[in-house]
């Protein structure tokens, strides 16, 4: 299970002298087991602040996150993430990198061996096992972070645009391989981008945000049937309709 | 250099003359010049001051007494070092506390500490490590520190949400490797500084052995052929030393790391 409710959320950021940065302002949300779900807004809207609360990085100055119940107040192995920057161990190689989570819950070396090599065919990357971070391309490097959050068997996988720096082939590649992971593993993704195409492709669920202080403006659902034809009109006829929420958005 | 580091035999080339015509040089100085032993020795002096002391079979004992100076000064500053660079890198109550004491001793040259390691250790290969310590803990710390310090948030982050929760485990798994070409680029600083802080640590007898002992010793006798080997010996193994040192840490430590330099 992997169902997760935010409730009454607020994040303030203190600034300089008493002043502060209200970043979430009373967010209310539900993400059922095994749902897509997308967050969209514009830049500094406070999604990247929304996914670190739920992951624990980031603590709640009101409301309450709960995962299947129980509640959510520090970062563990149940909710893993994927950073937008580069995030692997630069000392680890690309096996050690995946590892680390099963290694940190104390599983005996050889069963961590195995459940790595597992998540490292996954993302097809077995020629690149003892490679180091540096030696890879930022595409590589990412589908290692999945890997690497997938070894821990999170019941909710956080992804904050993880694809946002690589060019355009190899995020349609990835966004791709991703949804396969997610039909494969039965997994809830919480997914934040800012590309209208990207969340009209991946998303159960399409969270739209808008801008300081942060709320959730809309939540669309998303019926389009899968595997998802990019360019079909009842694509194109959603993306019309976020484009214009968001260039509202803009606006304001 | 080109590239890697490595040299073309034309580069090698220019080396190799550039050595030989300063030798000749000093050489030439030496006999023509200066023509006084005491002031200058020339090359064939000292290389056959040298030819004596291997054949004294002496060097090697002198070698090591003054490995085991410096290997207690460096091992000791390494083991209290990284520790107190650590603490302070991680917990900041523990640089707050520490702090002003570090930079009011940091300024006191090592080698003013030698009455101190005398009253506290005696003439013991004790003191001179100690008088190798002082010199060489600082680097340590500051770069311990210096490393923690610029551990980057993401790798903590992503470590936690991984499961890795306590500060030791933290320390352990992330801020110690991230921070270890600071800490080995500290190490490199402090073997440098212990090195030269060898000879004198050496002057005050400690024992009758030792590169720096030798040096002094000589010195009395009015030996300056001799003074000068030892000079230049203490010159090339601190270059050895170095060398090893960096061909171990980037070789083999610090492998993850393209195109390091420490
Ligand atoms: N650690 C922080 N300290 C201070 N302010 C922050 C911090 N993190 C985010 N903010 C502020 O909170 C708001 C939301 O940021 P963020 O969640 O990163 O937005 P998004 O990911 O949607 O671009 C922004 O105004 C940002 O400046
Ligand atoms: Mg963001």
């Amino acid at each position: 299970m992997g169902e997760v409710k935010v409730s009454g959320i607020s994040v303030a950021f203190e600034k300089e002298e008493g002043e502060s940065t209200l970043a979430l302002d009373n967010v209310d949300l539900e993400i059922k087991d095994k749902e897509f779900v997308c967050f969209i807004g514009p830049s500094g809207c406070g999604k990247t602040t929304l996914l670190r609360t739920i992951a624990g990085l980031e603590m709640p100055d009101k409301g309450q996150i709960t995962l299947d119940g129980g509640d959510i107040t520090i970062p563990d192995s149940t909710r893993g993430m994927v950073f937008q920057e580069y995030s692997l161990f630069p000392w680890r190689t690309v096996i050690q990198n995946i590892t680390f989570g099963p290694q940190m819950k104390g599983i005996s070396k050889n069963k961590t061996l195995e459940v790595a090599e597992k998540y490292l065919k996954l993302v097809g990357l077995e020629q690149f096992r003892n490679s180091y971070p540096y030696e890879l391309s930022g595409g590589m490097r990412q589908r290692v972070a999945i890997a690497r959050a997938l070894a821990n068997e999170p019941k909710v996988l956080l992804m904050d645009e993880p694809f946002g720096a690589l060019d355009a082939q190899t995020r349609n590649t990835l966004q791709k391989e991703l949804l396969q992971v997610w039909a494969k593993y039965q997994i809830t993704i919480v997914f934040v981008t800012h590309s209208v195409d990207e969340a009209v492709f991946l998303a159960d669920k399409i969270v739209v945000m808008s801008a300081r202080p942060g709320r959730i403006k809309k939540v669309i659902n998303v019926d389009l049937p899968r595997p998802r034809e990019r360019t079909s009109s009842e694509a194109n006829e959603l993306r019309n309709q976020l484009l214009k929420m968001l260039a509202e958005e803009r606006r304001n | 250099m080109s590239k890697h580091g490595t040299k073309g035999p034309r580069e090698r080339g220019i080396e190799l003359l550039s050595v030989t015509m300063a030798i000749v040089l000093w050489q030439l100085v030496a006999d023509l010049v200066v023509n006084n032993k005491f002031i200058l020795p020339s090359f064939t002096d000292v290389l056959f001051a040298f030819i004596r002391i291997i054949e004294g079979g002496i060097l090697f004992t002198d070698l090591a007494i003054s490995l085991l100076h410096f290997g207690i000064g460096i091992l000791s500053a390494l083991l209290i070092g990284i520790p107190i660079g650590v603490a302070m890198g991680w917990f900041k109550i523990v640089n707050r506390a520490l702090d002003p004491l570090i930079e009011i001793i940091r300024p006191i040259p090592p080698l003013a500490w030698i009455p101190f390691a005398i009253v506290w250790f005696g003439l013991t290969h004790t003191s001179a490590g100690f008088v190798v310590f002082v010199g060489a803990v600082f680097p340590v710390i500051i770069n311990t520190f210096d490393g923690f310090k610029s551990v980057p948030k993401v790798y903590v982050e992503a470590a936690k949400v991984l499961g890795c929760m306590s500060s030791g485990s933290l320390i352990r798994y992330v801020a110690l490797p991230s921070a270890l070409p600071s800490i080995a680029s500290g190490i490199r600083i402090s073997m440098g500084v212990g090195w030269m802080c060898l000879v004198a640590a050496e002057m005050f007898g400690v024992s009758t052995n030792g590169l720096g002992y030798k040096i002094w010793w000589h010195y009395y006798l009015h030996q300056m052929d001799f003074v000068l080997v030892y000079m230049l010996i203490l010159g090339f193994l601190g270059l050895f030393i170095d060398r090893l040192f960096r061909w171990y840490v980037d070789g083999q430590l610090l492998k993850w790391r393209a195109g390091v330099v420490v």
